[in-house]
C-alpha cells in the first residue's frame, strides 16, 4: 500500500538539519504502524511526505501504486484517498461542524449536497458527535474537534489514514475518546500510519513499531518486540525515558 | 466605606475635567484667532450652498397670445395661440406666480410666471461626486488588490515579482504626481476623460495598499488550515477560495475600512484636475464669498460625516459576522 525506498529530506535553517536520512519503509494494506521517537527525529517529517505536504528531495514514494515522487502524478487525487489528522485539528473555524465534513466532498468528490450531508451525519454519528453537527469548532472541546477532524478525512473514503501526533494537544481526560474511534477503524481494517507516544494504543492495535532517531529508522517490529525486547541502546533510552 | 475603586472614580473625574477644559481652550483659542485677523464670520452663507431656493421662470418660446389660463389638478396650464393658428401649452406648479393674463399679446420670450424650486448646491454636488469617485475607486481597489495580493504570495516568479514592482511603484511616489501622470500621459494616450482617469489613478493606488493588507491577512491564516484542505484533496485554488479568503477577509476587514477612509479622503487631490469634488467645491465657495473658514469647515465637516459613517457601518458588520471566532 506504501512504499517508501530511500527518502532523504533535509531543511536548512539556522543550521542544516538532516530531517530523513535514507529512510526505507513498507506498509501492507489493512496493516497498523506506530511510529514512535524523539521530538525531531523526522517522524511528522515522514508522516507528511506521504501526503506530500512535505517535499523530499531524494527517494521514492509510492502510494497505492501511484508513484508521489514522480512530478506527473496529480498529488490532489492521491491526497484524496489519504486522509491526514492534525496534532491541531485545524478545523475550519468559519464553518460548521458539518460543513466541515461536507465540504470537500462537494468541491473534490462532486457529490451532491444531500449525498455528501447524509455520509457526513453517519460519520459523525460513527465518531459520537452527530449532535454537534450544527455549531462551530470553537464551542467544542479538544477532543469533540479531534473526533470531528477524523470524521472529516474520513469522508473522504480514504485508503489510507494518517494521525500525525492528534492526541498531543489534548487533556488527558480527552484522549481516551479520540484512540476510541481510531481503534475503532483498525478493527475495520483501516490502512493507517499514526505518530504517537500512546503505547496502549499501539499495543493493543499496531502491527508494526517503528522507532526512529535522527532522521532514520533505528529499529521495528511488533510492539511486544519494541516495546519489551528492544535491541538497540538508542531505543532503549528513548523507552527508559517516556515510560 | 471607601471602596476598592474609589481612587479610580477620583482619577478619572479629574481626567474627565481636564478634557472638558481642553476643548472649551481649544474653541477659546479659535474665537481668539480669528479675532485677531480681523475675520467676520458668516455662516449664514453656507446652507445655500448645500440646499437653494431658486427661481425658474417659464418664457414663451412663440409669439403669440394667451387664450386660456387653467387649473389642472394641481398644476396651472398656460394655453398660448401663436400667429399661425397652432396652440402651444405651458405648465407650472399651481403655486407659481402668474405674469399674464388672458388675451394678452406676446412676444417670444416673454415671462409666463416664475415659481421656486429647491435645488441642490455645489456642497452636495461635489459630495455626491467624492462618493462616487471614493465607491468606485475603492470598488476597484479592492478586485485589483486581491489579485496582486494571491500574486505577491505566489511561489512562482513571474506573477510575485510583478506584483512587487506595482506595488512599491505606487507606495513609492505620491498621489498627487500619479493623478497627474493618469491624467496627463494616460488620459491623453488613452483619450481618457479626467473622470475616468481620476478613478483609474485612484483605484491603482488604493489597489497597492489593498494588496499588501489581503497579502498580510492570507498570511496570518495558521498554514494549518492550507495543509488540512490540501490533505482533503483540494487544489491550491479550492482551498484558497473556500477555506483560507473567507477567514483572511474577515481578518482584514477593519484595516480595509480604514483603507477606504483614507481613500475619501486622499479622494480630494483629484480637485486639481478640474473635477468638482468636495474639496474643489469648498475652494469654490471661498473664492466666491470670501469666507474660507466658514468654506473649509463645512468641507471637512461632510467629509467626517462620509468617514464617520463607513466606520460605523464596518462596526456593524465586523459584529454580525463574528459567527466562528
Amino acid at each position: 500500500m506504501i512504499d517508501v525506498t530511500g527518502l532523504y529530506k533535509t531543511y536548512y535553517t539556522t543550521h542544516k538539519v538532516e530531517a530523513l536520512v535514507d529512510v526505507t519503509m513498507h506498509v501492507d494494506r489493512n496493516e497498523v504502524v506506530v511510529i514512535i521517537g524523539p521530538s525531531g527525529s523526522g517522524k511528522s517529517t515522514l508522516l507528511r511526505c506521504l501526503n506530500h505536504l512535505e517535499t523530499a528531495e531524494k527517494g521514492q514514494i509510492v502510494i497505492d501504486g501511484i508513484e508521489l515522487t514522480d512530478y506527473r502524478t496529480n498529488i490532489n487525487k492521491v491526497r484524496a484517498e489519504v486522509g491526514m489528522v492534525f496534532q491541531s485539528f485545524n478545523l475550519f473555524p468559519h464553518m460548521t461542524v458539518l460543513r466541515n465534513v461536507t465540504i470537500a466532498q462537494t468541491k473534490v468528490r462532486g457529490r451532491s449536497m444531500a449525498e455528501a450531508e447524509k455520509i457526513a451525519m453517519e460519520l459523525l454519528e460513527k465518531v459520537d458527535i452527530a449532535e454537534k453537527a450544527g455549531v462551530y469548532p470553537s464551542q467544542l472541546s479538544g477532543g469533540q474537534q479531534q473526533r470531528v477532524a477524523i470524521a472529516r478525512a474520513l469522508a473522504m473514503q480514504p485508503k489510507i489514514m494518517l494521525f500525525d501526533e492528534v492526541t498531543s494537544a489534548l487533556d488527558p481526560e480527552m484522549i481516551h475518546e479520540v484512540l476510541e474511534v481510531m481503534e475503532t477503524l483498525c478493527r475495520e481494517g483501516m490502512t493507517m500510519v499514526v505518530v504517537s507516544h500512546e503505547m496502549g494504543f499501539a499495543r493493543k492495535v499496531a502491527d508494526r513499531v517503528i522507532f526512529m532517531d535522527e532522521g532514520r529508522i533505528v529499529e521495528e517490529g511488533t510492539p511486544d518486540k519494541i516495546y519489551d525486547h528492544p535491541e538497540q541502546d538508542r531505543t532503549k533510552a528513548f523507552l527508559a525515558q517516556i515510560l | 466605606m471607601r471602596d476598592l475603586l474609589y481612587n479610580v472614580r477620583v482619577r478619572h473625574s479629574l481626567s474627565w475635567s481636564i478634557l472638558v477644559l481642553i476643548v472649551i481652550g481649544i474653541f477659546f483659542g479659535i474665537g481668539k484667532a480669528t479675532k485677531k485677523v480681523d475675520y467676520v464670520w458668516q455662516w449664514n452663507r453656507m446652507p445655500r450652498y448645500i440646499l437653494f431656493k431658486d427661481d425658474v421662470e417659464i418664457t414663451t418660446e412663440e409669439d403669440g397670445t394667451v387664450k386660456t389660463i387653467e387649473e389642472k389638478g394641481d398644476r396651472l396650464s398656460i394655453t398660448v395661440r401663436t400667429l399661425d393658428g397652432g396652440e402651444a401649452n405651458y405648465s407650472l406648479p399651481a403655486s407659481a406666480d402668474i405674469s399674464v393674463e388672458e388675451g394678452d399679446d406676446l412676444y417670444a420670450g416673454d415671462t409666463l410666471g416664475s415659481y421656486k424650486k429647491w435645488r441642490v448646491g455645489i456642497l452636495l454636488i461635489g459630495l455626491w461626486m467624492t462618493l462616487k469617485l471614493s465607491a468606485i475607486s475603492g470598488i476597484l481597489g479592492i478586485v485589483i488588490g486581491l489579485f496582486t495580493g494571491l500574486a505577491r504570495i505566489s511561489s512562482s516568479p513571474a506573477p510575485k515579482w510583478l506584483a512587487i514592482l506595482y506595488i512599491e511603484l505606487i507606495r513609492g511616489t505620491p498621489l498627487l504626481v500619479q493623478i497627474y501622470i493618469f491624467y496627463f500621459f494616460i488620459g491623453q494616450v488613452f483619450n481618457l476623460s479626467s473622470q475616468t482617469a481620476a478613478v483609474l489613478a485612484l483605484s491603482f493606488f488604493a489597489g497597492a495598499y489593498v494588496a499588501e493588507i489581503v497579502r498580510a491577512g492570507i498570511q496570518s491564516i495558521h498554514r494549518g488550515q492550507m495543509e488540512a484542505a490540501r490533505s482533503l484533496g483540494m487544489s491550491y485554488p479550492l482551498a484558497m477560495r473556500y477555506i483560507i479568503l473567507p477567514q483572511a477577509l474577515k481578518r482584514i476587514m477593519p484595516p480595509l475600512a480604514g483603507q477606504f477612509i483614507s481613500l475619501i479622503k486622499d479622494s480630494s487631490l483629484v480637485s486639481i484636475i478640474a473635477i468638482t469634488d468636495l474639496t474643489k467645491a469648498g475652494r469654490e465657495i471661498s473664492t466666491s464669498t470670501f469666507s474660507p473658514f466658514e468654506a473649509f469647515f463645512t468641507v471637512a465637516a461632510l467629509y467626517l460625516i462620509l468617514t464617520f459613517s463607513l466606520s460605523m457601518f464596518v462596526q456593524y458588520l465586523e459584529r454580525r459576522y463574528a459567527a466562528g471566532d
